[in-house]
Formats: C-alpha cells, structure tokens, sequence
C-alpha cells in the first residue's frame, strides 16, 4: 500500500521541514503522520473535521488557514510554530476559558484535559486579560451513568460528531446560534436520550474537557500518573521524529 | 451584552399556546414540503406562523416525519430569530433597533408601544395577544424607524403614528388593516408600495432607467453558453454583495463542473446594516433580476433556480411568486425557454428566517438545505460542490440584474462605464443624517464627497462605507472614490452628522455582530463579545491608554483565526474608527498613576457586598452620610 502512495505523493513544508502528503490529505493529517504537531481542540482521531476552536491556524502560501481542514499543496509553505500563530491560538484558548467556567484545581479532567494541556503548551502562564463571562448552566445527571457539565464545554463538537458517526446515535447536538450557541441533547435531558456509558461519544478519549463525566470513577488516576503529567500535548506525535 | 444562556437545559421552555398542536396538522405541512429535511426551514416558518411557537412537542413530531432526530430540529428552530420555542404574540410587532432607526426617534416609538400594549420590548402580552421585539436592521433606514408587524411593515414611524397603530390592533384591527381598509383588494405590488416607499433618487443607465423586457434573455437564447460567459466576463462584472469577485468567472468555473445538476441560487439577503438597493430592485425589477438568473441558467446548465429572500422581505413574496408564476406563462421559465432545446429552467423562493450569517454564500446555501445557517468549510468552493453538493452559482440581486442587461447591450457597454477596475453602475443606499435619503444608481467613481452633495449630506462629520463591515471615514477623507480599488462597498453609505457618538455607533456595530455571529468558530463567537465591552468601557471612560493596543490586538486575532467573512470583517467599525477618528478615544481614556488605576472605581467595586453585609468600608466609604 504505501508502495502505490509513494508515487501519487507530494512534498510541502511545514516550518521548513519538507514533508510529504497523498492527494486529499490535509495539512494536518500530512504533519501528523511526519511527527510534525499541531495544536488542536475540536479535530480528533476518527472523527470528521470541523474547522471550528481555529487553535490549529497555519500559515499556508501566505493566508491563515485552519489546517485541519485545509488540504495539503504540492509545493506549499507552512508555517506552524511561528511566535505570531502561537499567540494567536493562546488567544484562541484564552478566549475558551472566559467564555466557560472552569475551575482547574477541583476539575475531574485536570491533568488529562487537552484544553488545560493546551494552555501549557502555549505558555498561557499569566493572568489573562480577557473578560470572564461566567456562564450559569445547569448541570444535567439525569442518566444513572453519565453527567453532563456543560460550564467547561468547548463547544468542539466531538461528542456530537462521535456520536452521529460513529455511534449512529445522535445524542448530542447544537442548539441556539452566536455566543448562546450550546451543546444540548437530543431529549429533556440525558435520561430522555439513549445514551449509554459504553458509548464512543462518553468515552474518555472523545470530550477533551470534563464535561461528559462517567459517573463513580471520578479522580481514580492519581496526580502524576495523569496522561498529561507526563508530557506536553502533542510530545506523542513529536516523538514519531525523532 | 446579556450572556443568559438559551432556554435549554435551564428554564424550560413553556408550552405552545393553550391548546397542544394537533398531530394532523403537523403532519399535514410536512407532507406540504414532501416531508424533505431540506425543507426544514420552511416547515418551521410554517408552523412558527400558524402557532406562534415550535414547542417540544412539535419538534418531536417533526422528526419523526422528515427522518431527523429531535436535536436535529432544535438546532434549526433555535438557531433562526423569527422562529421561537416560546409562544409569541398573535401579532409580533419587531421594532427595527438599527442605529440609524435610534437616531430617528426609535425610543420614543419604542415607548408609544409600550405604553399601549402594556408591555415591555422582549415580552409577550398575558393573553398571548402581542409580542414586542427590536430586532436589526430590516432594510428600511432610507425611512426610518420602521417595524415589521407581523408580515405587514410600518416606515416612517412617529411616536404618534405608533400610537394610533398599536390602538388600532389592540381594538382587533389585523395588521393589515394598518395599510389600507381594502388590502386584500390590492395587488401584490401595490401593498408592498402602500408599505414601503422606494425613494429612487436618481436612476442610471444599467439598472434604474428604462428596460426594455426579455432583451437579454432572447440574446442569451440564441447565443452559446460559452459565449454567454465570455460577453459577461469581458463587461469586467463583479459581485456586488460586496465582495466582488468576477461574476464571469464564476460562472466559468461552475459550467467546467461534470456533474448530473446544477444550481443558479440568488441571494436576496441583504442584511448589512443601511443597505436597502436589492430591496428596491425586487420590488421594481423582479423580471430583469429573472431574467438574470434565468441566463445564469443558461450558461451553466442549471435547471433548478432559489431565490433566497431574506425573512425581513417576507412582505415582497407575494409580489414575487406573482411575477414568477407570469413567467411560467409566458414560457420564459419552466421547459423550452423561449422555444429554446434543452433549456428547461425554474425558479422557487426560499424564505430566510432572520438570520445576517445567512447571507453568506456557504451559510445562505446550508439554509436552503434546511439546516442552521452555518457557512460551509471551504474548500470546496459552491461552484463545485454547493446546494446539496452540486455546483452551484449564487449571485446577488443586483449582480443577476446587471448580468441581464450586458447580453442585450454589450460587454463593451458595461465596460466602458466606471473606472479601470470597477466597470458599469452600482446601486447606492444613501441614509441617515441627509436630506434625501433612498437610491441612488451611479457608475464607480465618483468620491465621497460628490455624493453627499447629491445626497443633501454636506454637513456630515462621518460616513459609514459599506456598512458596519466596511470602513467609518471622516471629513478629511470624503476625497477617497467608491470603487473597488478604494472605498469597496456593497452599496450602504450611512451618513451621521457632528452631533453622533462615535463610540455609541461602534458600540450599536458590535452589539449587531455579537448578534449575528453564528458561533461556530471560537474568535468570532467569543472575540466579539470581548471587543463590544472594550468598547463600551471606553464608553463608561473607564479605558486606559494601553486598552487601545488591546483592540488592535484582539482584532487582529479576530479578523486572522475566523471561519469566514463575518468574523474576519466585525472588528472593522473598531479599527476604522480607531484610524480615522484617533482623538475620539484618546479622549475617552485616562492614564493611571502610581499603579493606581483612575479607572477602577473601588465604590462600584464594594457595593454589592456592601448591600448584602448591611455595613459600610471604613477604608473606602469616602461619604458617611449615604
Ligand atoms: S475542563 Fe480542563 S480547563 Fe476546564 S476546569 Fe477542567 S481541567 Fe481545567
Ligand atoms: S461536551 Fe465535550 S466533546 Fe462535547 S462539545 Fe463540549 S467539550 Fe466538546
Ligand atoms: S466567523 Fe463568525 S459567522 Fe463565520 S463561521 Fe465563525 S462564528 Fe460563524
Ligand atoms: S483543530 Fe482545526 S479548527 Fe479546531
């Protein structure tokens, strides 16, 4: 197989740094399988792309795109970890913060939230100068295995993407549209819906926040064992480089 | 800038009206709209309009009929501001709370209705008689203030017109009665001309003045495609919704396209603020701006057509779907076009639910498809893959309009109209601080200035150039010429005279892109709440100078990161007026000292807790007596 994709490949560079992609591959997708990361919210492994947290924005042939959605060019010059787009998606998480409330230190998904692990990577280190807004949403634990907090959603859309696509579900959804654009289920609440903890969506891997909890397993990993204790985000695809 | 959260999983949202919606009935408008999910949008305007509200319930049931999930639904119903999961009012009256409708007296109309309907703006009567609303711009600035009462609308509205309209619905007259005591007597064209005035001020050659009928489509009939495409590329025609891409080469690229169908969609949703010309053209050339589409058709191979006509113009549709059917009459739409082989063409009108995103190309088709007004991830581009994945070519009004009038008169013709790079007429919606607002039909070229003197708006201190994503100038620029090259605009010029509060129209700005941000991508949806209350702390003149770097740079995070043309435009009335009006926020902020900031103001700061502790700071309570 990759003897044929050998030969309809390209090559562009990201940062300088020639790398080769297949017709239909996105500049992400291209970096990742290069050991080339970049930083991302809402795009996630087998799940569809939507383009919409913009913390993967790229240089490419001069324009800002977003390169999870953006298809590779033969040719084509990225630019990924440039001081300017680098402080451009702190803004991006910065602006994620503000707009939900999130309270690290007794968060459940502190020390494996990609969100929080994002800021560090970005060196989000000091007191932000943004607005906080302080949402109030209620707190849905209808379902006797499953809560839903939506105070630190992302609205990254991968619980409904998971869902629809790979679950054939539909338990997730936006509703509302601008600043009051949420994720709301597909029911009165979770309970109503046929969601179940074995479900792809409720999995660990897809909600990068702690939003979609699994109830009773709260705080099990203890601190320096947490997936992101070990490591900056990203260092696993960082490491197919070296 | 309220960030309440929707009514979902929060307060839930009430039931619709008294009685449950029968099933029957449901059931019977999806089977209207062959129960199809990309009708979705037209099934809930329907059921919106019949019980004034899309209950859970009735979400449910719509599902089930179109094959979605009830999430699915919501997420139309709740994304769309003329469709509501609360009951509403038999009679909705929407106040247009435009800056331009403020300045014209709108508080005072505001109040007139309040005060006869006993209720505030944002509620509903007890008796579910009334529903009082603002909503943004309705296209009407040229005769402000205006409302839409239901379908009917009102202009030039006094507090005491006001007065008599809201008594005379609440004395059980319809809202059309307001217009005349024999409306249903008078054609279509005649009510929308009873309600809305076109103020043509000034007709040019392409558009306005005499057209002689069907002469570019006959052309259009016994040329090739080919050639229809090149005629319109050599004109130099570029869009002119107001980001003026070459219309030929559009047309180009969707013809190249292999595939089964195509699309020709017009879009009619001009909603940036102070632009009212498609409105006049839909009302006074509904036949040339056919006529355009119908070509369009031609070159590509299209044979379905929309018209996407914003919700706020839902008063035009009759007048629209009556000159449609005269055409199928005439065999100028349906099969065999003038006689013509293989060109079968028609057109249907998709009506919009307001929502601004919408008129975006890949937001404007996802509407039509039934589906929120989300702009599509390009690639691809609508010209490849669009309406429901085929090509398709979306055009505005005026664009069709101009389209139709090159095949009879010339590429040469348009061409040598304007200037180098900007060729032929544009429309001009001139309001706000002047003595003749309406259209104005001029080639490309002339300055600013020149038309404030045709306008009566000699004494402006500011004029807004294509509307809030366009650019504010001031008097010392007024020698800058509209044209692509320079001043781009999609036609709205918005003039306001020394009297006018920069910061207050930047403000009202923001606030219509805080509203109208569909929220997909995270620097829109957040970074312009942000910007509007930097904005209005420099308003409250509680800015430090260092605030003004923090909205040069949160712009541009906004206007770099964003998804498509809204967010990459919204920080523009706060970047324009920051370069063209320096001194109105430097003197709106104050330097802090000695690491004290002038600005915090620690008494605002303590108040609640000092309410709540019943006891006064013996550090910071300056005032002993309070
Ligand atoms: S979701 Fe992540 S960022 Fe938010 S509070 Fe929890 S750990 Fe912190
Ligand atoms: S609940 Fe989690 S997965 Fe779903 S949109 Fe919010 S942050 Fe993303
Ligand atoms: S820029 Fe604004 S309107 Fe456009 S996709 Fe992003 S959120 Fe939606
Ligand atoms: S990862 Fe690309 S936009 Fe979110």
């Amino acid at each position: 197989m990759s003897g044929t994709k050998k030969e309809t490949g390209f090559s562009f560079t990201i940062d300088g740094v020639e790398v080769t992609a297949y017709a239909g591959q996105t500049i992400m997708e291209a970096a990742d399988e290069a050991g080339v990361y970049i930083p991302r919210l809402c795009d996630h492994e087998g799940l569809r792309h939507q383009g919409s947290c913009r913390v993967c924005t790229v240089k490419a042939g001069g324009r800002s795109v977003s390169a999870c959605t953006q298809p590779a060019a033969p040719g084509q010059a990225v630019e990924n970890e440039t001081p300017h787009l680098n402080k451009m998606r702190r803004d991006l998480v910065e602006m994620l913060f503000h707009e939900g409330n999130h309270l690290c230190p007794i968060c459940e998904a502190s020390g494996k939230c990609e969100l929080q692990a994002m800021a560090y990577r970005l060196d989000m280190t000091e007191a932000t100068k943004f607005p906080y807004l302080e949402p109030c949403r209620a707190l849905d634990a209808s379902h006797p295995d499953i809560a839903l907090d939506t105070n630190r959603c992302i609205s990254c859309g991968r619980c409904i993407r998971a869902s629809q696509d790979v679950d054939g579900k539909g338990i997730f959804g936006y509703v509302g549209r601008g600043i009051h654009r949420r994720v709301a289920v597909n029911g009165a609440n979770l309970a109503d819906t046929d969601a179940e903890v074995t479900d792809h969506a409720i999995s660990k891997e897809v909600c990068p926040v702690g939003c979609i909890i699994r109830k009773r397993i709260g705080f099990v990993t203890p601190i320096g064992e947490r997936e992101f204790d070990k490591g900056l985000i990203g260092h696993d695809i960082e490491e197919k480089r070296k | 800038m309220d960030n309440g959260e929707g009514n979902r999983n929060g307060v839930a949202a009430p039931a619709c009206g008294i009685t449950p919606v029968p099933e029957g009935a449901i059931q019977e408008i999806c089977e209207k709209y062959g129960s199809d999910k990309h009708r979705m949008l037209d099934i809930l305007r329907e059921v919106q309009d019949r019980y004034r509200c899309i209950a859970p319930t009735t979400m449910d049931r719509i599902a089930s009929h179109t094959g979605l999930t009830r999430i699915e639904v919501e997420g139309v119903a709740s994304f769309y501001s003329f469709l509501s999961l609360a009951p509403k009012g038999r009679i909705t009256i929407r106040l247009c709370d435009d800056i331009v409708d403020r300045y014209c007296g709108l508080e005072d109309v505001t109040k007139a209705f309040e005060e006869v309907l006993g209720i505030q703006v944002g509620q509903t009567s007890g008796d579910g008689a009334f529903s009082l609303e603002h909503t943004p711009c309705i296209g009407m600035c040229d005769q402000a203030p205006a409302a839409m009462i239901n379908d009917v609308v009102l202009t030039n509205l006094t507090p005491e017109s006001a007065r008599t309209a809201a008594e005379a619905l609440v004395a059980g007259h319809s809202p059309e009665q307001l217009i005349s005591e024999r409306f249903s007597s008078l054609s279509p064209y005649e009510r929308a001309t009873r309600m809305v005035d076109n103020n043509v001020r000034h007709a040019g050659e392409v558009l306005l003045g005499p057209v002689p009928e069907e002469a570019g489509l006959s052309k259009a009939a016994s040329i090739t495609a080919a050639q229809i495409i090149s005629a319109v590329e050599e004109s130099g025609l570029r869009g002119c919704g107001g980001a003026g891409f070459t219309t030929g080469r559009k047309w180009r690229f969707a013809a190249a396209e292999r595939s089964e169908k195509s699309f020709v969609i017009c879009n009619a949703d001009e909603g940036e603020p102070g632009t009212f010309k498609d409105r006049v053209l839909l009302t006074e050339r509904p036949h040339l701006l056919f006529e355009g589409m119908t070509i369009a058709a031609r070159a590509v191979g299209a044979n379905e057509g929309i018209l996407y006509l914003r919700g706020e113009y839902v008063y035009l549709r009759e007048h629209l779907e009556q000159v449609l059917e005269e055409r199928r009459r005439r065999g100028l739409l349906g099969k065999e076009i003038l006689g013509t082989k293989r060109f079968d063409f028609d057109i249907r009108i998709q009506m919009g639910a307001g929502a601004y995103i919408c008129g975006e190309e890949g937001a404007l088709i996802s509407s039509c498809e039934g589906l929120p007004g989300e702009p599509k991830t390009r690639p691809p581009f609508p010209v490849n893959r669009g309406y429901l994945g085929y090509p398709t070519v979306v055009n505005n009004v005026e664009t069709f309009c101009h389209a139709a009038r090159i095949l009879d008169k010339g590429a040469k013709w348009f061409h040598d109209m304007g200037t180098e790079g900007s060729h032929g007429t544009k429309l001009f919606s001139v309001c706000g601080d002047c003595l003749n607002p309406g259209i104005y039909e001029l080639p490309y070229g002339h300055s600013v200035w020149e038309l404030l003197e045709m306008v009566g708006g000699q004494d402006a201190a500011a004029v807004q150039v294509g509307g809030p994503s366009g650019t504010m100038i001031a008097r010392d620029s007024f020698h800058r010429k509209l044209t692509f090259d320079d001043l781009a605009t999609g036609g709205a010029i918005i003039v306001f005279n020394g009297q006018r509060n920069i910061l207050e129209i930047v403000d009202y700005y923001m606030s219509f892109f805080v509203h109208e941000s569909c929220g997909y991508c995270t620097p829109c949806r957040v970074g312009n709440v942000f910007l509007q209350k930097a904005i209005q702390k420099f308003r409250k003149g509680q800015a430090n100078p260092e605030d003004i770097d923090y909205l040069k740079d949160l712009s541009g995070t906004i206007i770099e990161t964003s998804r498509c043309g809204l967010g990459m435009t919204s920080p523009n009335p706060v970047l324009s007026t920051l370069q063209n009006f320096p001194l109105v926020y430097s003197a709106m902020t104050k330097p802090s000292k000695d690491g004290i900031r002038d600005t915090f103001d620690i008494q605002s700061a303590i108040d609640g807790a000092r309410k709540i502790a019943k006891r006064r700071s013996y550090i910071f309570d300056k005032d002993f007596t309070q």
